[in-house]
């Protein structure tokens, strides 16, 4: 006599979800800034009888990564050229870019911050004393003159712990709520039954009610975030949850599109930032802001000491600030020769800035040094709070975090897209429709389009390039819908097969549950849990995660891919029994072709592009000769096989020092 | 561990038209039990302590205790929300205390004008609807 086996969750999923079957024109997947962007500029373009929806796995109001807030805006060029951004974001990726791309964000990108200010988010100001005041003093804005407050020469601060609630209020005031599905997690997009290489629609479910969701549209954007917990975390308790970048991104944004046979790009590249260890608290403001200095266990400044390392990756390593990989390199040495752990010397940097201060402008500098953790990652202020750690007092230390996946921030992996249609574009950056019409943003799947962490080889954007992504998107996709607007988009498979697809997990509990009395052993299934602890373990161990250092190999690539595969049969017994659970099942999923197809790119580079993220034992130098180039996959959908191949990279904008 | 949910304090947002800390969960974690109509955590170890839950509890019943495996004991972070302002307290282990505010928004809640009536002009050209022109790269600074 079995136990009875019941599902740990709230909201139990049953074997007869209703299905939901929606026609639309445009369908934005996503609810992050890209796709507020998107909603808040859509209208601009789209006749009024346009059929518009946004589909988010979460509430709008608290979603992507901006969820929590920030505390600085890390892209605005103000009196900075479009070059000069496009110059910054070439050193700092190694050299392997899309300069279209970067210039087309860097002269829209001003354009959406002037709107976060408008609607209502404080930015920080220079006054005429000179001092910087918090965003609520009145002072003229910036598109009026308003002197902003650099934390670098790309960065301003800003008092952003409502920044998405003020995003989201313009996207949904814009396309209306009726427009929005909320809770709603798309899975799978479709691909049109009779036109080749062109997207029909999605397939998702209801996270709150046993729901199923076919939705038909002639276009879509794709922006669903980056991939996080892609390879085991340093922390695995409670702290799995703490990571850098947002916990919810599943790399749903790749695997969808690179699913359906759109083409990826620079899927190698991945971002180790070093942070505040574990609560992997915001350096940014530190270092620039602050000034201060990261010492290893002798006091030395390892940026100093080890500066001759630079020399061994010119240029990327010479430029003024070096590339990020490289600065990471430079740690690794001291830690790895034992002179960790490395500290952040915050106490000498606050009381050197406190000197020539008055008692209250004191306090209002350790009211910016805590805001900067507070509006963006709460958690690190906890971490030393119940460490009694004050910065005025003691330092901090810093860590090279697990590695994370993602377009819009410090790293470039993404979706080969095009450039914006202009004579000075070369012809191999444009994607063009079957009619011979290019579209910016748009991948390599006609019809479908992306934007932020899915736009690949042009990273740096971070929220406020995201939401001119999105914003440049929708403008794309009004273009393309009008040009195809007597298409009628055909999904290949029934109601039914979709719902089977969808609810797999859920008649595999079904099916399966009472042949255990434990909820999560039986040898039947595989629970979403496990099958991630799996999934981290072997990137980790064989994929250049934390626990080799960052160290691989084609060998051991070779062991990584031997278990993915069987990783993938077992995907097909994932069992969930209740609406979270699913969730959790086609996170993982997308989070397995994420990190395949990451390392899949890291095995057919034969070099090491950028040290201090990951290293090749086998291959461990830049090869400029032979690699200076993109490397970009495509999933070819009809004979289930990955082809992985070289494609030019072209400079566009001169060398000249920045 | 990390947020959770102080069982005197919540009411299952009986009186309201829904669970306030379920609807704003980016990860699909604070659920309610509608037997004893109490929300609470369904998955610790998923948490990012965004604390959207805690900022928009109506009864003031969720607090974060720190992740287990990577903070001692006895901090405590707690926000308080107003229209314009976050109000932030900070405990230390050792008992000692700061208080910030911080402005988190200039203009009402619920203001925002969309600007549908504004209309983009060419749809082939690649200004935003409210951008007249775009510069191209200066010709001085491109690789011929």
């Amino acid at each position: 006599m079995a136990l009875p086996n019941k599902p740990i969750g709230e909201l139990p999923a049953t074997l007869d979800p209703e299905v939901v079957e929606k026609e639309v024109d445009i369908l934005i997947v996503g609810g992050g800034m890209s796709a507020c962007g998107a909603a808040y500029e859509i209208k601009k373009w789209a006749p009024e009888d346009t059929k518009i929806l946004l589909v988010d796995k979460a509430a709008l109001e608290r979603s992507g990564a901006v969820a929590q807030g920030l505390s600085a805006i890390n892209t605005y060029l103000g009196e900075n050229s479009p070059e000069d951004y496009v110059r910054m974001i070439r050193n700092d990726l190694m050299g392997i870019v899309r300069e279209d791309l970067i210039f087309d964000v860097g002269r829209h990108v001003d354009n959406s911050v002037h709107l976060f200010e408008e609607w209502g988010l404080p930015i920080w100001k220079t006054g005429d004393d000179g001092k910087s005041h918090d965003g609520s003093k009145g002072l003229p804005p910036l598109k009026d003159g308003g002197k902003c407050v650099r934390s670098g020469r790309w960065q301003i601060m800003i008092n952003g712990e409502s920044y998405k609630r003020i995003v989201a209020e313009a996207a949904k005031a814009a396309i209306g709520t009726d427009n929005i599905i909320e809770r709603c997690f798309i899975v799978k997009l479709l691909l049109d039954a009779n036109k080749p290489n062109t997207i029909a629609g999605a397939v998702g479910f209801s996270l709150r009610e046993n729901k199923v969701y076919i939705i038909k549209t002639k276009t879509m954007m794709v922006g669903c975030g980056g991939a996080v917990n892609v390879f085991r975390p340093r922390a695995t308790g409670e702290g799995m949850g703490r990571c850098w970048y947002p916990v919810w991104n599943a790399g749903s944004t790749y695997s969808l599109c690179a699913e359906v046979g759109a083409e990826l790009t620079m899927m190698e590249n991945r971002f180790v930032p070093a942070r505040f260890k574990d609560g992997y608290g915001p350096v940014g403001a530190w270092f620039l802001l602050f000034k201060a200095k990261a010492t290893n266990n002798l006091g030395e400044n390892y940026m100093a000491t080890n500066k001759e390392m630079l020399g061994d990756y010119p240029p990327y390593g010479l430029a003024k600030v070096p590339a990020s990989c490289l600065r990471n390199h430079l740690m690794l040495k001291e830690m790895k020769e034992g002179r960790g752990p490395i500290y952040m010397d915050t106490a000498t940097a606050l009381q050197n800035l406190a000197k020539d201060m008055t008692p209250k402008e004191v306090k209002h500098l350790e009211a910016e040094a805590w805001e900067d953790f507070l509006d963006m990652s709460v958690g690190q202020a906890g971490l030393w709070a119940g460490m009694n750690v004050e910065p005025e007092k003691v330092g901090s230390e810093l860590m090279p975090t697990e590695p994370y996946l993602l377009g819009s921030h410090s790293g470039c992996c993404g979706i080969w897209v095009g450039g914006p249609d202009e004579d000075w574009v070369p012809d191999s950056y444009k994607v063009r429709d079957e009619a011979g019409v290019a579209y910016k943003q748009m991948t390599t799947v006609n019809g479908l389009f992306t934007a932020a962490d899915g736009v690949g080889a042009s990273g740096h954007k971070f929220s406020s390039g995201s939401h001119a992504e999105g914003r440049i998107a929708a403008k794309q996709m009004v273009k393309y819908y009008l040009n195809h607007k007597d298409f009628t988009p055909t999904i290949k498979e029934t109601s039914q097969e979709l719902v089977d697809i969808v609810y797999g997990p859920v008649k595999t509990w079904h099916e399966f549950k009472d042949k255990s009395t434990h909820r999560d052993v039986n040898s039947n299934f595989i629970k979403p849990k496990g099958f991630l602890l799996r999934l981290i373990k072997i990137s980790d161990e064989y994929g250049a995660g934390t626990s080799t250092y960052y160290m691989t190999s084609d060998k051991m690539l070779e062991a990584a891919q031997e278990r993915f595969n069987m990783l993938h049969e077992d995907a097909k017994k994932m069992a969930a029994g209740d609406l979270h659970e699913l969730l959790r099942a086609w996170e993982n999923y997308h989070r397995l072709w994420t990190v395949e197809a990451h390392l899949r790119h890291i095995y057919f580079r034969k070099e090491t592009r950028y040290p201090g993220f990951y290293y090749k034992s086998d291959f461990n130098f830049v090869d400029e000769e032979n690699w200076k180039c993109f490397v970009n996959s495509k999933y070819d959908v009809e004979k289930g096989e990955w082809n992985t191949f070289k494609k030019d990279y072209v400079q566009l904008i001169t060398d000249a020092a920045i | 561990m990390p947020s959770f949910v102080d069982p005197s304090k919540c009411d299952g947002c009986k009186g309201g038209e829904k669970t306030a800390c379920m609807y704003i969960c980016p990860n699909d974690l604070m659920v309610l039990n509608s037997d004893e109509m109490k929300a609470y955590n369904q998955e610790p170890d998923a948490c990012w302590e965004c604390y959207s839950c805690v900022k928009i509890c109506p009864q003031g019943a969720i607090e974060v205790r720190a992740y287990s495996d990577i903070v001692p004991l006895g901090g405590l972070v707690a926000p308080l929300m107003s229209s314009d302002s976050i109000m932030w307290t900070i405990r230390f282990r050792n008992g000692n205390l700061k208080r910030f505010k911080f402005p988190i928004r200039t203009t009402p809640e619920g203001s925002i004008n969309p600007q549908n009536e504004a209309k983009g002009s060419d749809l082939n050209d690649n200004c935003l609807y409210n951008e007249e022109s775009v510069p191209t790269p200066d010709p001085a600074q491109m690789v011929k």
